[in-house]
C-alpha cells in the first residue's frame, strides 16, 4: 500500500511541473510567438471600416432580415451569435428538418424571387458550427441581382466582388469552392459608405 | 453539396504521400527515445523535482501502479481545478456543476475528451489551458508509454523489467510531444487561428451588427488536441468552429497530424522488436483498413441526396468524410461536421471504425498495443487452423497470453453492449429525447461506444448532462481505458520473462501478405461479430427504412 502512496506523490509532483511547462509557459511561448509572427490571425483575424473594428473573417456575420444590399449567409443554429456555437443535431431522417429545410427554401425563393428548385442546399442547412460566413458559388450567385438592384451597383461590379471573395482554386480542391460573406460584405459596404 | 470525388482522391493522395515521408524519420525518432540511456539535463531536473530515480527499473505491476496513479491523480486534481473556477479565474467564470466536473475530468484523463460541457459558458483560459491541456499531453503520454512497455515485453528476455515509466513519461512528453505541439500550433497560427487572451468587439455601421469575437490560447490547444488523437476542442463546435479549422489547409493538416504518430509508431516496433517486416506488415493492415473504411465512409457519404445540414461550406462532404473516418479510427473524436446529421449509413461508418477497436491506426499508443493484442489472436487462430505452434516474435503464445487477449477484446464490446442496452430501459432517457425511433438507438449506441472505445466524438441531439447518462458514460470512459491497458501491461509482464524460441519450419510467418490478410480478417469479424445485431438496430435501420 505504502507503494501505492509513494506513487501518488510522485503523479502530483509530474503534474505540478506539467501545469507549469506545458499548461502556462507552452501557450505563453505560442502566444509571443503568434504576436511576433501573425498577430493578424492570433488576434481573429479581424478587418476594419471606417478606422473600427467591423468583422472577423473567419466567422459569419448575420445580415438583418430586411437589409436587402447585402449577402444572406446560411441558418445558424446558434443565430450567428460567435459567444456560443453549435449545430442543430437533427438526425438526416428527423422530419423537423426536413421542415426547416423546406420553409427555408420557401422564403428564399420568395425572397430573390426565383424557382424553390433553383435555391441551393447549403442556403437551407445549418452549419455544424452555426459560425460558417461561406455559402456555395451558386448561393452568391443567386444573391447577386438583388444586391446590385438595392446598392445601385451595377451587377458587374457584384460580380467581381464575389469573385473576390472566393476560396482559391487550392483550398477548392482540399474543401470545396465557398464563397466568403463576410469579406463580401465588408466589400460591398465599403463601396456604399 | 455535391460529394466530390476529385476532392477526396486528391485528398487521400496528399494524405498517403505525407505520412509516407514522416512515419519512418518519426518511428526511428521515437525508437531513440524509448531505448536510450542518456538523460537530457532538463529531464534529470524533472527527475530531481519528481523524485525519480531514473535508471531504476519497474515490474508491470509496479508500471501499472504509476500509471493509475497518475490517472487516478489526474482525475481529483480535474474535478477540484473545476469545482474552485471561480478562484482560479479571479469570479470570472462560475463552477462547474458536479456532474459535468467529473464527467469532464474522468473524460480529459482517458484521452476520451467527451464533452459535456459547452466550453463557451462553463471553462475560463485557466482551466483549458492550465488543466485540460495539460492532460491533452499526459493522456497521450501514457498511451504511448503502455505501447512501449508492450513492445519491450517482446523485445526482452527472461527479465521482470519493462522500464521505467516516469521515465517513459517524460521523454514523451518533453521530446516528442511538446516540441510537434510547438511547430504545429505555429503552422496553425500563421494559417489563421486565434492565440490570444481577450475577445474583441466588432461593429458594422452599415448594417447595424455588433458582435463580440472571442479569443483564447485556442492554437496551442489546437495541436496537442489533434496530435494527441485527443479531441477536446476549445469550443463548443469543435473542429468545425473557424477558430479550430478555418479552412481547408487546415483540415487536411489536422487530419494528417492525428494520423501521424499512431502510423509512425509500427516502425517503431518494427526497430525495437529488431525485424522492420513485423512492423510493415502491422503498418500495411492499419493503412489498408484505413482506406477501406474512408472509401466506404465515401460512398455512404456520396449516395445521399440532401448534403447539407452540419457541413461547413469551406470543407463540404468529401473533406467531412474524410475527418470524419479519421477521428473514428484513431481515438481522437474531433470533429469538423455534427456526426448527428450525417447520412445514417455514413453515421453507422463512425461507430463501425470505433468498433474496431480504434487500431487503425488508432489512438497514440493505444492504437498500436490494440493491433498488436489482434497479432496475438491472429497467430494462434492461424496456428489452430495448420496444427502450428502459435508463437509470436518468438514468443510462445501460451493459455494465459490468450486469456489476457481475449479479456482485453471483450472489455469493450461487453461495456457497449450492457450500458447501452441499460440505458434504452431507462424512462427518464428514451422518454422525452428529441429523436425517434432508429436515430434514437443511434445516438445512444454512438455514446457508449464512443465512450468505451476512449474516442470522444458524439450524436450531439443525445443529452449527455443527464446525471444518470453522464455516470454510465464515466463507468464506459474509466474502465474501457483502464482495464484494457492494465490486460497490456500483464501480457508485457509474461513476454518479458519469456526466453524466445528459435523459429523452426513449423512457425508460422507472422509477416508479409498471408499474415497481413489473416489479421485484417480477425479485426473485422471480430467487430462484426460483437456489434453487427446493435448496428442493425440502429444506422442500418435508419438507412434502409427510409
Amino acid at each position: 500500500m505504502s507503494a501505492y502512496f509513494r506513487q501518488f506523490g510522485t503523479a502530483y509532483r509530474f503534474l505540478a511541473v506539467a501545469t507549469i511547462l506545458l499548461g502556462v509557459l507552452y501557450p505563453l511561448f505560442m502566444f509571443g510567438v503568434g504576436q511576433a509572427v501573425a498577430s493578424r490571425q492570433a488576434n481573429g483575424s479581424i478587418e476594419q471600416l471606417n478606422g473600427q473594428p467591423a468583422a472577423s473573417m473567419l466567422i459569419v456575420q448575420a445580415v438583418p432580415e430586411k437589409d436587402s444590399r447585402f449577402f444572406f449567409p446560411r441558418p445558424s443554429a446558434v443565430k450567428w451569435d460567435p459567444t456560443t456555437s453549435g449545430a442543430s443535431n437533427l438526425g438526416p431522417s428527423d422530419p423537423a428538418l426536413a421542415k426547416a429545410e423546406s420553409d427555408a427554401r420557401t422564403a428564399i425563393a420568395a425572397r430573390e424571387g426565383v424557382a424553390e428548385s433553383a435555391v441551393p442546399l447549403d442556403a437551407v442547412t445549418a452549419s455544424a458550427s452555426g459560425l460558417d460566413p461561406d455559402i456555395s458559388p451558386a448561393y452568391a450567385e443567386l444573391q447577386v441581382p438583388r444586391v446590385a438592384k438595392a446598392t445601385g451597383l451595377s451587377t458587374a461590379q457584384v460580380e467581381q466582388l464575389v469573385a473576390d471573395a472566393t476560396n482559391n482554386p487550392v483550398l477548392s480542391l482540399l474543401g470545396q469552392p465557398a464563397v466568403n460573406t463576410t469579406k463580401l460584405n465588408l466589400a460591398v459596404a465599403a463601396l456604399l459608405r | 453539396m455535391q460529394f466530390s470525388f476529385l476532392s477526396f482522391i486528391t485528398q487521400i493522395a496528399v494524405l498517403i504521400v505525407a505520412l509516407a515521408a514522416v512515419h519512418r524519420p518519426l518511428g526511428a525518432y521515437l525508437a531513440r527515445v524509448a531505448d536510450g540511456d542518456r538523460h537530457l539535463r532538463f529531464e534529470r531536473w524533472i527527475y530531481k523535482a519528481t523524485g525519480v530515480s531514473p535508471d531504476s527499473s519497474q515490474t508491470w505491476k509496479a508500471y501499472a501502479r504509476s500509471m493509475v496513479a497518475l490517472s487516478v491523480a489526474g482525475v481529483i486534481l480535474l474535478y477540484v481545478a473545476q469545482r474552485v473556477q471561480p478562484l482560479l479565474s479571479g469570479g470570472q467564470v462560475a463552477g462547474v456543476d458536479p456532474w459535468v466536473a467529473m464527467n469532464t475530468a474522468i473524460s480529459f484523463i482517458t484521452n476520451t475528451n467527451w464533452q459535456a460541457y459547452t466550453p463557451e459558458s462553463t471553462v475560463g483560459f485557466v482551466i483549458q489551458m492550465a488543466f485540460l491541456a495539460v492532460q491533452n499531453f499526459a493522456s497521450a503520454a501514457i498511451g504511448v508509454a503502455v505501447v512501449f512497455a508492450l513492445i519491450r515485453g517482446f523485445a526482452r528476455k527472461g527479465t521482470d523489467s519493462l522500464g521505467n515509466f516516469w521515465v517513459d513519461m517524460t521523454r514523451l512528453t518533453f521530446r516528442v510531444l511538446l516540441p510537434l505541439a510547438a511547430i504545429a500550433a505555429a503552422v496553425l497560427i500563421v494559417a489563421g487561428i486565434v492565440q490570444n487572451f481577450w475577445p474583441t468587439s466588432v461593429a458594422n455601421p452599415l448594417t447595424g451588427v455588433s458582435q463580440t469575437i472571442p479569443g483564447g490560447p485556442v492554437a496551442s490547444q489546437e495541436a496537442i488536441k489533434i496530435l494527441g488523437t485527443n479531441g477536446g476542442g476549445y469550443f463548443n463546435a469543435n473542429s468545425a468552429h473557424p477558430f479550430e479549422n478555418p479552412n481547408a489547409f487546415t483540415n487536411i493538416f489536422e487530419v494528417f497530424l492525428l494520423l501521424m504518430i499512431p502510423f509512425s509508431l509500427p516502425y517503431t516496433f518494427g526497430r525495437i522488436v529488431g525485424s522492420k517486416k513485423q512492423g510493415y506488415t502491422i503498418l500495411t493492415v492499419m493503412g489498408a483498413l484505413w482506406l477501406i473504411t474512408e472509401s466506404l465512409m465515401a460512398w455512404a457519404i456520396a449516395a445521399w441526396p440532401s448534403l447539407g445540414e452540419g457541413l461547413e461550406q469551406r470543407f463540404g462532404p468529401a473533406a467531412s468524410g474524410i475527418f470524419a473516418t479519421a477521428t473514428t479510427l484513431t481515438s481522437t473524436g474531433a470533429v469538423n461536421a455534427a456526426h448527428d446529421s450525417l447520412p445514417p449509413l455514413a453515421g453507422g461508418m463512425a461507430m463501425f471504425d470505433m468498433m474496431l477497436g480504434e487500431v487503425a491506426p488508432g489512438g497514440v499508443g493505444s492504437g498500436l498495443y490494440g493491433m498488436l493484442v489482434l497479432a496475438i489472436v491472429a497467430v494462434f487462430l492461424g496456428g489452430l487452423m495448420v496444427g502450428r505452434t502459435p508463437e509470436y516474435l518468438g514468443k510462445k503464445i501460451q493459455a494465459r497470453h490468450m486469456t489476457l487477449a481475449a479479456l482485453y477484446l471483450l472489455v469493450t464490446p461487453v461495456l457497449v453492449i450492457t450500458l447501452t442496452g441499460a440505458a434504452v430501459l431507462i424512462p427518464s432517457v428514451v422518454g422525452d429525447a428529441p429523436s425517434q425511433g432508429p436515430h434514437q438507438f443511434s445516438e445512444l449506441l454512438y455514446a457508449f461506444t464512443s465512450a468505451a472505445n476512449n474516442n470522444g466524438s458524439a450524436f450531439a441531439g443525445l443529452s449527455a448532462s443527464d446525471p444518470i447518462i453522464s455516470s454510465l458514460i464515466n463507468v464506459a470512459m474509466w474502465l474501457g481505458r483502464v482495464l484494457p491497458m492494465l490486460l497490456v501491461l500483464a501480457l508485457a509482464g509474461c513476454f518479458a520473462q519469456q526466453e524466445p524460441i528459435p523459429p523452426s519450419p513449423g512457425t508460422l510467418p507472422t509477416y508479409g501478405p498471408l499474415f497481413a490478410g489473416l489479421l485484417g480478417t480477425v479485426a473485422v469479424l471480430f467487430t462484426a461479430l460483437n456489434y453487427f445485431p446493435a448496428l442493425a438496430l440502429g444506422p442500418i435501420a435508419e438507412g434502409t427504412l427510409r
